[in-house]
């Protein structure tokens, strides 16, 4: 398990190496100066400078990068080009929002996907199944920003029972702040759990049909025991990788449904960091994001291992 | 040379076969049904659409739909059938590249790792591949599109990127079990080089796998555009685009909700189309997976 655990914290740190450079020179090979952007055209070139060496523009290109990594480190993400504030803050306010949505839509696909995988499973070839499947690729294909903007015209427009958009804080209220939180969740979900159910269903199918369960069923349990039993825990192996999975098509969907319902989260602030240019915004988030992304998929690759041995010992 | 689909399909009688089986499959006739609506209208957009849509027609803005205009007009009253069937082109074009970029990458390297298998070459191809993978695709399609500037070229690029791992692991798995076959055996006794075995007798025999995957991807490469356009990131005004139709009617929805219904629509019946294809070419070219799967 250990050696297990090191070889997959090491391709963790390649990865996350291998990021920070690609997004490092990717910013790197934009034309323009930001110092220049924003003193604007009249300034002096002993200020720019002086802003220059601030900013920590002045350094070769290792010294830059260093400097960025070092800072990410200890906390520090620079300051933003446009607001002068600094960008750990920007993103700390905007974490509020953007972390809850992904958890909240992601408990929420897991509770429509899991009850409905089994049934369809359970049930197969019956109406149920039929109706799991017809609406599963329904949702696998609709894009979730329309469909939020139809849940905006039915539920806040027409019925009243939401708020078109917008986000009170969580110093308003718990409830208020998760009530405006659910359209949003629910568009974000729609698509993660449909896949997340046909996973559950073809799993299940696929333990279903394995010798141990019908040595359970020969033992004398019926179908639904053997299935809770038996079934679903050895199901939940290939389920559990794609929850996982799916947080980072969360984190990373949030940044358009944001958009939609008008969310102050990460998504929002990556679009006006883009439009102003201000570039050390866009790096450090997305650098972020994709750090949360490998840390889960090397905590699901760990929990994967603590489930099944067998996994440990091949290479 | 023997034909390498024999390998997969029943060799008597196959066209009849072919036929026979693509009826009984509802998920292949729906799904190809579909597609073609939307390619015939893209198509037919080149020569003829109900309306100009260059022209704009204030007078006639924001009609629902009505028998003049089928889906009624939007904001600067431009007919949205014939701004449908313009937007199919932009949506078509880009995933199709998009996919084309991914089998044109991603098939050799899987190839190659596939006939070097163990060697660091292999190691680095797939390691390559699993670190694009663990990117949230659309994060790293909006740095891109950040960077270089919003426009469809861009917008194909950074969806071709994520489809080059796709392809290269699925032709990888294809290829290595093909590679323990007597048939390969017969080639390498016969003085093939691993190259031409690859292209001459892997290559053939991975193609089912490769469009069942191309029409999975083409599909996402769709919900792809249609969300990159959507937060502006894809094709620029005056190309219309799926996706920023929808951006457009945003504003409007409360009074006009036809404006972000229809191009909504549009997208909807595309991918389930592909994904319906999809599902029912599998079925064709596998027919074990056929009862197991579905």
């Amino acid at each position: 398990m250990l050696r297990y655990t090191l070889t997959r914290l090491l391709s963790l740190a390649i990865s996350l190496i291998v990021a920070s450079v690609v997004i490092f020179l990717a910013i790197e090979i934009l034309p323009g100066d930001p110092a220049a952007f924003m003193l604007g055209v009249n300034a002096q070139e002993d200020t720019l400078n002086a802003l220059r060496d601030q900013l920590g523009l002045n350094g070769s290109l290792w010294e830059r990068y260093a400097s960025w990594v070092g800072g990410m480190l200890s906390g520090d993400f620079g300051t933003s080009y446009t607001y002068r504030t600094p960008v750990a803050e920007m993103i700390g306010e905007r974490l509020w929002i953007s972390l809850p949505l992904a958890l909240y839509a992601l408990a929420l696909s897991t509770l429509i996907a899991f009850p409905a995988g089994i049934w369809a499973a359970s049930k197969r070839g019956s109406a149920v199944d039929v109706t799991v499947m017809g609406v599963t690729q329904l949702g696998v294909a609709i894009p979730n920003f329309w469909f939020a903007m139809l849940m905006v015209v039915v539920f806040a427009i027409n019925l009243r029972w939401f708020s078109a958009g917008g986000f009170p804080g969580w110093d308003e209220g718990f409830w208020i702040s998760i009530k405006s939180l659910t359209l949003p969740a629910i568009a974000l979900a729609l698509p993660q759990a449909s896949i997340l159910a046909r996973v559950m269903r073809s799993a299940l199918l696929d333990t279903l049909s394995e010798d141990f369960v019908r040595t359970a069923r020969a033992k004398g349990l019926s179908r639904r025991q053997a299935l809770r039993r038996h079934a679903l825990r050895n199901a939940l192996i290939p389920v559990l990788t794609i929850i996982g999975l799916q947080f980072s098509f969360l984190l990373a969907g949030g940044i358009i449904i944001e958009n939609v319902f008008y969310l102050p989260g990460l998504g929002r602030l990556i679009f006006q960091a883009i439009s102003a240019r201000d570039l050390i915004v866009v790096e450090s988030v997305v650098m972020l994001l994709v750090f949360a992304v490998v840390i889960v998929n090397f905590a699901v690759e760990i929990a994967y291992a603590l489930v099944d041995p067998r996994l440990r010992h091949r290479r | 040379m023997s034909d390498p689909r024999t390998d997969t399909l029943p060799p008597s009688g196959a066209p009849v076969r072919l036929w026979h089986l693509a009826f009984r499959s509802r998920n292949l006739v729906i799904g190809l049904a579909l597609t073609l609506v939307f390619v015939i209208g893209a198509l037919l957009s080149f020569l003829w659409t109900p309306y100009d849509i260059t022209g704009l027609d204030i007078a006639n803005k924001i009609k629902p739909p009505s028998a003049r205009n089928l889906l009624g007009t939007d904001h600067f009253g431009r007919d949205i059938l014939s701004m449908i069937m313009v937007g199919a082109r932009t949506s078509i074009a880009v995933a199709v590249v998009a996919v084309g970029i991914g089998m044109v990458f991603g098939v050799p390297l899987g190839l190659w790792a596939a006939a070097r298998k163990g060697s660091l070459l292999d190691e680095v191809i797939m390691r390559a591949n699993d670190l694009v993978f663990a990117f949230p695709s659309l994060l790293i399609a909006i740095l891109i599109t950040a960077i270089f500037g919003p426009s469809a070229v861009n917008a194909i690029i950074a969806i071709g990127i994520f489809n080059i791992p796709v392809f290269a692991r699925l032709t990888r798995s294809g290829a290595l079990s093909l590679w323990q076959r007597d048939f390969i055996l017969a080639a390498r006794v016969a003085g093939k080089n691993s190259a031409r075995i690859s292209v001459e007798h892997i290559l053939p025999n991975v193609t089912n796998l490769l469009i069942v995957q191309g029409t999975i991807q083409f599909s996402l490469g769709i919900l792809a555009e249609a969300g990159l356009s959507y937060v502006g990131l894809g094709a620029q005004p005056p190309t219309p685009s799926w996706g920023r139709m929808l951006a457009e009617s945003q504003t409007m929805i409360s009074f006009a909700p036809h404006m972000a219904l229809f191009p909504g629509l549009a997208i909807l019946l595309t991918v389930l189309g592909l994904n319906l294809m999809g599902d029912g070419l599998r079925d064709l070219f596998d027919p074990k997976l056929q009862r197991s799967r579905t």
